[in-house]
């Protein structure tokens, strides 16, 4: 699996990293970004998580 | 505090000061969903109440037809000149960035995040978790507390104050300057005291900082340049005025209804003492369905939206704990699952003024309710005790006697 976070879309809820920090970081102006280029298959669900926490609709799984 | 007049018509004539909505919104705001999602009135102002998910997030985003401007759900004399009782540096921005729009809002708040960036916040964990472990050493052992303003009540206000790098000894007055500037905005003595309290107070502040810098938010934004120039004093004393005032109630709000939901639902006490690794998820849960802020836009120009003739210069209130309460977003959204996996609720806003806080408030919370659970896993309401809960722009507890 992979996964992006949109940069125009997110504004810095950190849910994503709150939920899931082994995908995610948030910099200090709140910017999130993912911190792998494959998600391992363990951690699919915590995307998934992540997902479907997003106020801002900011992350998309780009293949599965 | 002047009496508002009891509302019968919710749809054309609401009032968040009405102690029905103030003590029970949800079921106000579930009938208004299904007849009138955008309810209207003209008292105090010509303002709009949507209840929807949707159309909550839709105005957020619409920063050109909704700013930010003028951002109090109590409007009290925001349209008046806000240095007619202060003389200090120039207010006329407000408190940004929350009470603006870009550009100002963008730098302004580019100066705030990195105060509270999650790396930050983490730092100021061990400070959160003593101040609970002291406050819970003083009561814990007696058997009973009000849950209000003898914890929840306590513990944002010292952590914002470390950030400010002022006294914690200010936190009672503190306190009591943000009650008056919030909850008793239709008070017009209350609202004055509160604000002038505030404002001389930080004005000390600055002129202080200015000659003996520490390492605080006020003495790093005295140092601070944009593009070349130092920031104006006005905007200083803004962005320290705004860390205070939204800091405080906000969060002990959530704090206090957090615990309120507790004590009415021993499930949950024992299902979190049982799973703590449920933590994060419940905290979110929890900031759903008790979401405390309400905060409110001004019309730009006279627009049509979802049916309703919105006039430039009304106000939308952005009802951030209706839309939280949205079935249409979110299964069941009246049972509170601690485990809730499909949860993107707004209780922190949505859109560029997403709180800016919301890091801090998250760990308070989680920590708060934590430490609490630790010393007293099993409690409830006191019986034949009265809770007093607050509401207008932020909802939650005031006196919450609870038993143990």
């Amino acid at each position: 699996m992979r996964i992006r976070v949109d940069p125009d879309k997110c504004q810095g809820h950190a849910r994503c990293y709150g939920l899931s920090p082994e995908l995610f970081d948030v910099d200090d102006y709140g910017q999130a970004s993912v911190i792998v280029d494959e998600v391992p298959e363990e951690l699919e669900d915590k995307a998934r998580l992540a997902v479907a926490n997003c106020p801002e609709y900011a992350i998309e799984i780009l293949s599965e | 505090m002047p009496q508002t007049t009891p509302v019968s018509d919710w749809a054309r004539d609401f009032d968040v000061l009405d102690p029905r909505y103030v003590n029970d919104p949800f079921t106000i705001w579930d009938d208004l969903r299904s007849s009138c999602p955008i309810a209207h009135t003209d008292r105090r102002k010509s303002s709009w109440l949507p209840t929807r998910y949707e159309d909550v997030t839709t105005i957020a985003h619409d920063i050109e037809h909704f700013s930010s401007l003028k951002v109090a759900v109590i409007p009290g004399d925001e349209d008046g000149d806000p240095n007619e009782n202060f003389d200090g540096p120039n207010l006329e921005y407000g408190l940004p960035p929350i009470s603006s729009d870009p550009p100002l809002h963008t730098w302004t708040r580019r100066l705030l995040l990195p105060w509270f960036s999650h790396r930050r916040v983490d730092t100021y964990v061990p400070l959160t978790r003593g101040l609970c472990r002291g406050l819970l050493d003083g009561f814990a052992d007696t058997g009973h507390a009000d849950a209000a303003a003898g914890y929840a009540q306590q513990i944002p206000v010292r952590v914002i104050a470390h950030i400010l790098g002022v006294s914690t000894d200010m936190s009672d007055t503190f306190t009591l300057w943000v009650r008056d500037i919030l909850e008793f905005a239709d008070d017009a003595e209350r609202r004055q005291r509160g604000a002038e309290g505030l404002l001389n107070y930080f004005l000390e502040q600055l002129e202080f900082r200015r000659h003996n810098p520490g390492e605080d938010l006020i003495s790093q934004l005295l140092q601070e340049e944009v593009e070349g120039e130092p920031i104006d004093d006005g905007i200083i004393l803004g962005i320290a005025a705004l860390v205070l005032i939204a800091g405080v109630d906000t969060t002990w709000s959530a704090i206090g209804s957090s615990l309120w939901h507790l004590a009415t639902h021993p499930e949950d006490q024992k299902r979190l003492a049982a799973e703590p690794e449920l933590m994060p998820l419940a905290v979110e849960e929890l900031l759903r369905a008790y979401s405390p802020v309400t905060m409110a836009r001004v019309v730009t120009e006279d627009v049509e939206f979802s049916g309703c003739p919105m006039k430039e210069g009304d106000k939308v209130l952005m009802n951030f704990p209706a839309a939280n309460r949205d079935p249409e977003a979110f299964d069941h959204p009246e049972v509170v699952q601690l485990d809730r996996s499909h949860n993107r609720h707004v209780a922190f806003g949505s859109g560029i003024h997403r709180c800016a806080g919301s890091n801090l408030a998250r760990m308070e919370l989680q920590v708060a309710l934590e430490e609490w659970l630790h010393r007293i896993p099993s409690f409830s309401l006191e019986q034949g005790k009265e809770i007093a809960w607050a509401g207008g722009q932020v909802r939650g507890p005031r006196v919450l006697p609870v038993v143990f």
